[in-house]
C-alpha cells in the first residue's frame, strides 16, 4: 500500500505556539486590562533598570574614586555651584548621584525580595505537598506550626528571626551576612501562605484518578508528589508568589528603614529612605523623595499585577 | 467544650515553651554570659564562682527551667548595653507604647466605624467613593512612608506639630503620661494617626461590607415599611448587627497595633518598647531581645486564646466537632 509509506499530510496549518498563546483566554484578558499592561510595563522597566544598573547608572555610587565631596547636595537637574556638574535626580550629602544609588538600591531590594519569595515558595510547597500527601501527625504538626505563625504579623516574625539570627552570627561576619539573614528571615515569615494554598489544592488533586493510576502502576510517593501533583497546583502558587513579592519588597524596605536590614555598605531602597529622612528638615527633599517614589512604584505595580493574575486565573470570575 | 478549652490552652503553653527555648538559647549560646558580666581583670576562681552562682554548671534542662522561672517572675537579667535590669527598662518604656497604642486604637475604632457606616449609607455619593479610593492607597503605602509624609506636611511645611519624641511628660507614680501636657498631646497626634491608619481602613472596609449586607436584610426592609426613620434603622437596627465580626477583628488587631508600634516609634523616635527592641537588635543586646520576644509572644498567644474561646462561646457551629482548621 503506497498510502502507508507516504508521509502523513501536514495538518491543516496549525497556528504556531506564539499565535496560540496570543489567542488564549489568559492573553486575551491581559490585552483587555490596561491596568495589567501598565503594571507589567512598570515592573519590566524597573526590573531591567535594576538588572543593568552597572551599565545604565552614570556613576558607581560605591566607588569612592568617582565621588567628589564638592558635589554634595546638588539639587536635581541644576548645575552644582562649585563643579558645574549636573545630576538628573541630584546628589546626597557625600556627592553620590541619587539616580545611581536608586538603581543599585533597587538591585538589592529586588534581589532580596525575589530570593526570599523563592525560598519561601520552596519551603512552603514542599511542606504543603508533604502535609497533604502524607497526612497523619506530619500534617497536624506542619499545619499547627503554620496556624500559630499566622497569628503573628509577618513583619514581626521577620524582625524576630533577623534579631535571633544576628545574635547567633559571629560579630565579624554580621555585615556580610546581613543580606542573607534578611532573605531567610523574610522567607521564613512568608512560607505559611504557600504551604496552606498548596495543601488545599493538593488535597483535592490527591483523590483524582490520575494519582490513583500512578499509584497503581507502582510509582513512589516522591515522584507522585513532585511529578504528578505539583504541576497541577502551580497556578495558585504563581498568584501567591506575585503578591508575596510585593509584600517581601515592602518588608525588606521596612526592615532596612528601621536599620535592622541591609547594611549601609549595601543600601537598598529602604536604607536610602532611612538616609533621606535625615535631610527632610534641611530642605534636601530629593534624597528622600526619589527612592520613596521608586519603592512605591515597584511595590504598587507588582501588587496590581498580582491582583490581576488572581482574577485572571480564577475560573469563577470568568 | 471542656476538651476544646484544655486542648487550646495546652497548645498555647507549648508555643510559649518553644518561644522560651529560643529566648533561652540566645542567652546561653550567643557569646559567653560570664564574659559579658566580668571585666578584663578576672581570675579563674571568679569565673568558677560566678558559674556556680548563675547555675551555668547545671545540665541544660535545669538551666532552662530556672530561666523560665525567672521569666515568669519578670526577671530577664541585665541589659548588656545599659547595665540595668531589663524589667526596669521595660517598665519605664511601657507607658509610652501603651498610651500610643490606646490612642491609635481608639482612633481606629471610632473613625473606622463612623466612616464605614457613612460609606455604606451613601454608597453612590462622591464623598464615599473618594474615601474608599483614598483608603485603597492608604493600605498599599508602607507604614513608615505614611509617617514620613505626615512629618513632611505637618512638621516641615506647616510647622504645626512636633516630629519626634513625646513632649513633656508628667509622672504619676511609676507611670509617665503625656496626656496631661499640651506638648505631650501635640506630640501624640502624628504617631497615633500613623499607627491607627491601617487598622482604621481595615475596620472601615469591614463595617462597610457588613452594613451593606445587613441593609439588604428583610428586617431592615420591614423596619422601613413600618415607617421608621433612616437614623433609627441605620444605627439601632443595622449597625448593631454588624458589630460581632467587628469586635472579633478588632480584638485580633490589638496585638498588631503593639507590633506595628515598632515601626511608628522608630519613625517618630517615640521612646517606647518598640524603639527599645529595634535598638536592642542593632546592638545585639540579647537580654532585652529575649525579654521582648517573650512579652510579645505571651501577649499574642493570650489574645488569640481569648478570641478563640469567645468565638467558640458565640458560634454554636464550632461546637459540633472541636477542629478549628
Amino acid at each position: 500500500m503506497s498510502d502507508l509509506t507516504q508521509k502523513p499530510a501536514p495538518a491543516p496549518s496549525r497556528p504556531s505556539r506564539l499565535a496560540q498563546m496570543w489567542d488564549s483566554d489568559f492573553a486575551y484578558a491581559f490585552r483587555h486590562s490596561p491596568v495589567a499592561i501598565v503594571a507589567l510595563l512598570v515592573v519590566l522597566v524597573l526590573f531591567l533598570a535594576a538588572l543593568f544598573a552597572p551599565w545604565i547608572a552614570p556613576h558607581n555610587p560605591f566607588d569612592p574614586a568617582t565621588l567628589n565631596l564638592m558635589n554634595g547636595f546638588t539639587p536635581p537637574g541644576q548645575p552644582n555651584a562649585f563643579t558645574q556638574d549636573t545630576f538628573l535626580l541630584g546628589t546626597d550629602d557625600q556627592g553620590r548621584d541619587v539616580f545611581s544609588t536608586i538603581l543599585y538600591g533597587m538591585r538589592i531590594s529586588l534581589f532580596v525580595g525575589i530570593s526570599a519569595v523563592l525560598l519561601a515558595m520552596i519551603i512552603g510547597v514542599i511542606l504543603g505537598l508533604v502535609a497533604a500527601y502524607v497526612g497523619g501527625w506530619v500534617e497536624t504538626l506542619i499545619m499547627r506550626v503554620a496556624d500559630v505563625q499566622l497569628t503573628f504579623p509577618a513583619i514581626l516574625v521577620a524582625m524576630l528571626i533577623f534579631g535571633i539570627a544576628k545574635g547567633f552570627t559571629p560579630p565579624e561576619y554580621r555585615n556580610q551576612m546581613a543580606i542573607w539573614v534578611l532573605i531567610v528571615a523574610i522567607a521564613l515569615s512568608d512560607w505559611v501562605q504557600f504551604a496552606r494554598v498548596v495543601r488545599g489544592a493538593a488535597l483535592v488533586e490527591k483523590n483524582k484518578e490520575y494519582v490513583q493510576a500512578a499509584r497503581l502502576i507502582g510509582r513512589g510517593s516522591f515522584p507522585i508528589m513532585f511529578r504528578h501533583i505539583l504541576p497541577n497546583v502551580l497556578s495558585p502558587v504563581l498568584v501567591i508568589s506575585t503578591i508575596s513579592l510585593a509584600l517581601a519588597i515592602i518588608a525588606e524596605a521596612t526592615l532596612s528603614f528601621l536599620g535592622v536590614g541591609a547594611p549601609p555598605t549595601q543600601p537598598s531602597l529602604g536604607t536610602l529612605i532611612r538616609i533621606g529622612q535625615g535631610f527632610l528638615f534641611s530642605g534636601e527633599w530629593w534624597i528622600l523623595f526619589f527612592p520613596a517614589v521608586t519603592l512605591l512604584a515597584l511595590a504598587l505595580s507588582v501588587n496590581l499585577l498580582g491582583d490581576w493574575l488572581r482574577d485572571a486565573l480564577n475560573p469563577k470570575l470568568r | 467544650m471542656l476538651a476544646y478549652i484544655i486542648r487550646r490552652v495546652f497548645q498555647s503553653v507549648i508555643v510559649l515553651l518553644v518561644v522560651g527555648l529560643v529566648a533561652f538559647s540566645m542567652f546561653r549560646f550567643v557569646g559567653d554570659p560570664i564574659d559579658n558580666m566580668l571585666g578584663q581583670e578576672r581570675t579563674q576562681a571568679d569565673i568558677d564562682r560566678l558559674r556556680t552562682e548563675l547555675g551555668l554548671d547545671k545540665p541544660f534542662p535545669v538551666q532552662y527551667f530556672k530561666f523560665l522561672q525567672g521569666a515568669v517572675e519578670g526577671n530577664f537579667g541585665v541589659s548588656y548595653r545599659q547595665g540595668r535590669p531589663v524589667s526596669t527598662i521595660i517598665a519605664e518604656r511601657a507607658p509610652a507604647t501603651l498610651e500610643l497604642a490606646a490612642v491609635s486604637g481608639f482612633l481606629a475604632i471610632t473613625l473606622g466605624i463612623a466612616l464605614g457606616v457613612f460609606t455604606a449609607i451613601r454608597r453612590q455619593g462622591f464623598a464615599a467613593n473618594a474615601i474608599m479610593t483614598v483608603s485603597l492607597i492608604g493600605v498599599s503605602l508602607p507604614t513608615f512612608l505614611i509617617g514620613i509624609l505626615l512629618i513632611y506636611i505637618f512638621s516641615v511645611e506647616l510647622d504645626l506639630l512636633p516630629s519626634f519624641g513625646r513632649g513633656e511628660t508628667v509622672k504619676i507614680g511609676n507611670w509617665s503620661t503625656g496626656f496631661l501636657t499640651a506638648s505631650g498631646l501635640k506630640a501624640l497626634i502624628l504617631p497615633a494617626i500613623t499607627l491607627g491608619l491601617y487598622q482604621m481602613t481595615l475596620i472601615m472596609r469591614l463595617v462597610r461590607s457588613e452594613m451593606l449586607e445587613v441593609l439588604r436584610a428583610d428586617y431592615v426592609r420591614f423596619a422601613r415599611a413600618r415607617g421608621l426613620t433612616d437614623r433609627v434603622i441605620n444605627f439601632r437596627h443595622a449597625l448593631k448587627n454588624t458589630l460581632v465580626p467587628v469586635i472579633t477583628v478588632t480584638g485580633l488587631q490589638l496585638g498588631s497595633i503593639i507590633a506595628f508600634a515598632i515601626i511608628t516609634e522608630t519613625v517618630f523616635q517615640w521612646p517606647g518598647v518598640g524603639l527599645l527592641f529595634i535598638n536592642a537588635i542593632q546592638f545585639v543586646d540579647i537580654p532585652v531581645m529575649a525579654a521582648y520576644l517573650m512579652l510579645i509572644s505571651v501577649m499574642f498567644v493570650s489574645i488569640n486564646l481569648i478570641v478563640d474561646l469567645l468565638y467558640y462561646a458565640i458560634d454554636p457551629r464550632l461546637r459540633i466537632d472541636g477542629r478549628t482548621a
